[in-house]
């Protein structure tokens, strides 16, 4: 098949007695089930497929799937940078796969090195004191600063009165859902004119309830903030915590440190800025730093270093928020995050920092005459733009964005940060070439004249994809959320 | 073209930074900077780091394989002995053909599917993912995905006594102790209570006394392997006006007649049994499912089919406005990356064993464990709750503390299972055995000889 088409569902192809792999089957004895377990089920109805014909199925669906290695993917806040292919080699080693959690801890010390030597290298590119890598997504890190927030406070008897976490109005959307998770209420902080926090709409809302307030640096425009620690200072004059949200961290790597800054805490996005692959929407690894006044609090058992540099699980944790997972965290991220850490290592770390900012700042400068940036100053390794006069011309940034696909790109972020109007947030982070970049630019360029010249073609667009845009209301009206026999024939209908 | 970077000098190339020096020189001159160092002219200098980073030295390819085969080969690598250790991450086969589909990198390095149109692929396969998942929970709707079968459990539980509009939720003390602790952390943080239904003969007691409660959490089966009567949680659910929550092995569903057929509102677990490495506890799969009246209200992502304009079916991920990007504070969870991979794992594993695959999988186990309990018994070490039937994994009274027979079984290449002292310190002398499809008759047979001799000693 050397044409891209739709595959049906794999549940649509099985026929009674195939199977897809050569599985083990018991030599012990035979038993009497029912005796043994009770009632039994009559049967499990997933597809019965041969191994190359299943291997086929997912093979034509990854072809109608796009990754960064179809192509440039410059989705904003998503730092979808090269994964790297020793990393994978790595974390496929028998010694990695093939270990267990709860296995005595004296025949895990090389995970317990891999997380100590990874938790070295954070400590110092961050700034932070201590770092644990239990939380298991960025989300989940967030979450798990917010933990640490509240026990602290409520340590000092603090609990019940703080009852606020204040975000920026460009705050991701996980930032206040987690604090929402953590029992807090959410107030919000307008971005001034500037592009930076206003600072007096933030001393306006600063008081002892406030527990914390949530910072993205760079900020999801793109921008960093230069008042970032006197921003600090004023949330600890009234005894709050600033907490980094470490999604823009590759703007940082090697240049600057947020716990230089005055946060308190942060999180980092280990599939974003360290390079461990998104999978489509995960596995994600969400690392924490904190400063020393919170190492008390974190999730035990803790990773630790004794006094001979050998690592060993710390379970005495008598303050410890508890458990955020089952386990350690995202053992195998770890090793390839390691991995990826160790290849830029001391000499090239910067790089990560500086060609990502130059990229964005290229992308900016050569879209500067079709697609302005939302704030005239240098931006870091991502750069908003807004398309908002195409709109008058009834052109929205999403339309844009899909006509990107018929070029052969992934459309950049749309609509975020919501304080932008028709937001272009465009992320081409270090790994990408000039050429590539420049393509992408001529493309997007020549976009922006269709929509100037047939601007409801646009409206379209994608036309070459193997789907176009799909009823997504309809799709919530009528919801289809799995496969029966049944919906088989609807459909053929 | 020259391909030395200045901050490169005397360094091999990094091929990650594919930038020339003419390329920095062109891509300068259109921004309009003088050097790399003016693009960060909005950073503080007194932010700015100085000197060198106490960090390791840069390593080639061949110097990182080295240094972390070496990391590697300081873990015992399960391969080489014979695993009987479960306490929810089990030694399962993993079929040849996943670590191919998932290593593919139109699905490896892609992200999130935002845009349906370039993102087919992985949203149909996520739509067979919830179909397969629900069919082998017995529910209506499945969500693809969470992280892990703690947190999606804590998560079950939440929702169910949100739906209650419920602060109190009651958790079986047989529901494995990890997962009891992520429910503590996640409850805690919250300001919910959680309060404990006492075990009984290595089961749960379900008629203790709860009060009124917004969810019942149970685990099938449980953590001490005995696979717990989910009618009667389901009558205790009823009268506490509780959503019924249970966590279930998704391999003993192959052959135990499934929550969702016992009444179960949500249904979770861990999906590393279903094809994924246990890696040292991560990155792993929680799965969730539920009945469809909840699909409002349910965390994490859902994909539904949809027809475009021309009428083509497609696939796109939907009922957004709960997720966090869109709803914010009120949204129903703040997850957003999830194990989107490990969930395509577990659709490939779900095709490759298929319909006959996963009952020979759970039958096989099954088998293994019968015979290992028989043996083991005859090696001196005691049955634990002998009138409760199990799955695959079960308890033995050592008679003497466990961690040190379990240290002395390793050297002889078993790994013999949990030390329940571990994580219980009344437990001293009981060791939780977990027995696979993988497990063979001379494994088992050199288990229980080595038992016998430790035993002996």
């Amino acid at each position: 098949m050397i044409t891209k088409t739709q595959e049906p569902l794999i549940f649509e192809k099985s026929v009674s007695g195939r199977i897809g792999c050569n599985l083990p089957v018991a030599d012990t004895p035979e038993v009497d089930l029912s005796e043994a377990v009770g009632p039994v089920r009559k049967e499990v109805v997933w597809p019965e497929i041969g191994e190359l014909d299943m291997l086929r199925h997912f093979t034509n669906l990854s072809r109608i799937n796009y990754g960064i290695e179809v192509g440039f993917y410059p989705l904003g806040s998503c730092t979808m940078k090269y994964n790297p292919k020793i990393n994978e080699r790595t974390a496929g080693l028998s010694g990695f796969t093939n270990t267990h959690p709860m296995q005595p801890e004296a025949t895990a010390k090389g995970f317990l090195e891999v997380y100590a030597s990874c938790m070295d290298i954070l400590r110092e590119l961050t700034g932070f004191d201590e770092i644990t890598m239990q939380p298991v997504a960025g989300a989940h890190g967030e979450m798990t600063c917010l933990m640490i927030i509240k026990a602290y406070h409520e340590s000092h008897g603090e609990g019940e009165k703080r009852k606020y976490v204040l975000c920026p109005d460009s705050a991701h959307g996980t930032n206040p859902a987690s604090a929402a998770r953590c029992g807090y209420d959410v107030k919000t902080i307008p971005t001034g004119a500037d592009g930076n926090t206003d600072i007096a709409a933030l001393k306006a809302m600063l008081n002892d309830e406030v527990a914390a307030f949530m910072v993205t640096n760079p900020s999801t425009l793109g921008l960093f903030e230069p008042n970032i620690s006197e921003i600090c200072r004023l949330v600890h004059e009234v005894g709050g915590q600033v907490f980094c949200d470490g999604a823009n961290m590759n703007a940082m790597v090697g240049t600057t440190r947020p716990g230089d800054h005055g946060f308190d805490c942060m999180h980092l996005n280990l599939h974003k800025t360290f390079s461990t692959p998104h999978g489509g929407g995960g596995p994600g690894c969400g690392a924490i730093g904190l400063k020393s006044h919170l190492e008390p609090f974190i999730p035990g058992p803790a990773i630790k270093r004794g006094e001979d540099g050998e690592p060993y699980l710390d379970r005495n944790r008598p303050l410890s928020v508890g458990r955020v997972s089952g386990f350690f965290g995202q053992s195998l991220m770890a090793v390839r995050a390691l991995t990826y850490l160790l290849a830029y290592g001391k000499q090239g770390m910067s790089a990560i920092s500086r060609y990502s900012v130059l990229n964005a700042n290229y992308v900016k400068a050569r879209l500067k005459g079709v697609l302005p940036a939302a704030h005239d100053r240098p931006c870091m390794h991502e750069c908003v733009l807004t398309a908002k006069e195409y709109k008058k011309l009834g052109v929205r940034a999403l339309d844009l964005s899909k006509r990107l696909i018929d070029y052969g790109f992934h459309p950049p972020t749309n609509y975020f940060p919501l304080i932008v109007p028709e937001a272009f947030m465009i992320e081409p982070t270090e790994t990408e070439t000039k050429e590539t970049l420049d393509k992408f630019c001529d493309a997007l360029i020549a976009i922006c004249e269709e929509a100037r010249s047939e601007p409801d073609k646009l409206h379209d667009a994608p036309f070459t994809a193997i789907v176009g845009r799909l009823d997504e209301a309809a799709a919530v009206k009528n919801l289809d959320v799995r496969w029966t026999p049944a919906s088989t024939a609807d459909v053929a209908g | 073209m020259t391909r030395k970077i200045a901050f490169l000098a005397g360094h091999p190339a990094m091929t990650y930074v594919p930038h020339t020096e003419d390329d920095v020189r062109s891509m300068l001159a259109t921004i309009g900077a003088m050097s790399i160092d003016d693009l960060f002219i909005e950073i503080p200098d007194d932010l700015k780091l100085k000197g060198e980073l106490n960090i390791p030295d840069q390593m080639d390819e061949h110097q990182l394989l080295g240094h972390l085969r070496m990391l590697s080969e300081r873990n015992l690598d399960l391969s080489r002995v014979a695993c009987f250790l479960g306490a929810g991450m089990y030694d399962r086969y993993i079929p040849a053909s996943i670590g191919a589909v998932i290593s593919r990198g139109e699905f490896l390095t892609s992200y999130t599917p935002y845009q349906p149109e370039v993102s087919q692929g992985y949203l149909q396969t996520i739509y067979e993912f919830q179909t397969g998942i629900a069919e082998l929970y017995g529910c209506e709707i499945a969500n693809a995905s969470m992280y892990d079968g703690p947190t999606s459990l804590a998560e079950a539980a939440i929702m169910g006594a949100s739906l209650q509009k419920s602060n109190r939720i009651a958790v079986s003390a047989c529901v494995h102790p990890h997962y009891r602790e992520v429910i503590h952390t996640y409850c805690w943080a919250l300001g919910m209570e959680v309060v404990e239904m006492p075990e009984r003969d290595g089961a749960t007691d379900w008629n203790a006394e709860i009060g009124e409660v917004g969810a019942v959490v149970a685990q099938y089966p449980n953590f001490f392997g005995v696979i717990e009567d989910l009618k009667a949680v389901r009558e205790a659910a009823d009268p506490a006006g509780a959503k019924m929550v249970v966590s279930a092995d998704p391999t003993a569903c192959g052959i135990l007649p499934p929550p969702g057929s016992f009444g179960a509102d949500i249904v979770t677990g861990e999906g590393q049994p279903l094809g994924i490495p246990m890696g040292f506890g991560g990155p792993v799969l929680g799965l969730f499912a539920c009945k469809r009246e909840y699909a409002r209200f349910i965390p994490g992502r859902i994909v539904g089919r949809a027809k475009d304009a021309q009428g083509r079916l497609g696939y796109t991920m939907t009922l957004r406005t709960r997720e966090q990007d869109i709803r914010r504070e009120k949204a129903t969870s703040n997850i957003c990356t999830n194990e989107a991979l490990m969930a395509l794992a577990s659709t490939v594993y779900m095709a490759a064993v298929g319909k006959n695959g996963i009952r020979s999988v759970a039958e096989s186990s099954v088998r293994n464990a019968q015979y290992t309990i028989d043996q083991l018994e005859k090696a001196g070490a005691k049955r634990k709750y002998p009138n409760q039937k199990v799955f695959c994994e079960f308890v033995v009274d050592l008679g003497r503390p466990a961690g040190p027979v379990r240290d002395a079984l390793l050297d002889r290449g078993v790994l013999a299972g949990l030390p329940l002292g571990e994580v219980d310190p009344r437990r001293e002398n009981e060791l939780l055995v977990a027995v696979t499809e993988v497990r063979t008759k001379e494994q088992i047979d050199s288990f229980a000889t080595a038992m016998k001799e430790v035993l002996a000693r």
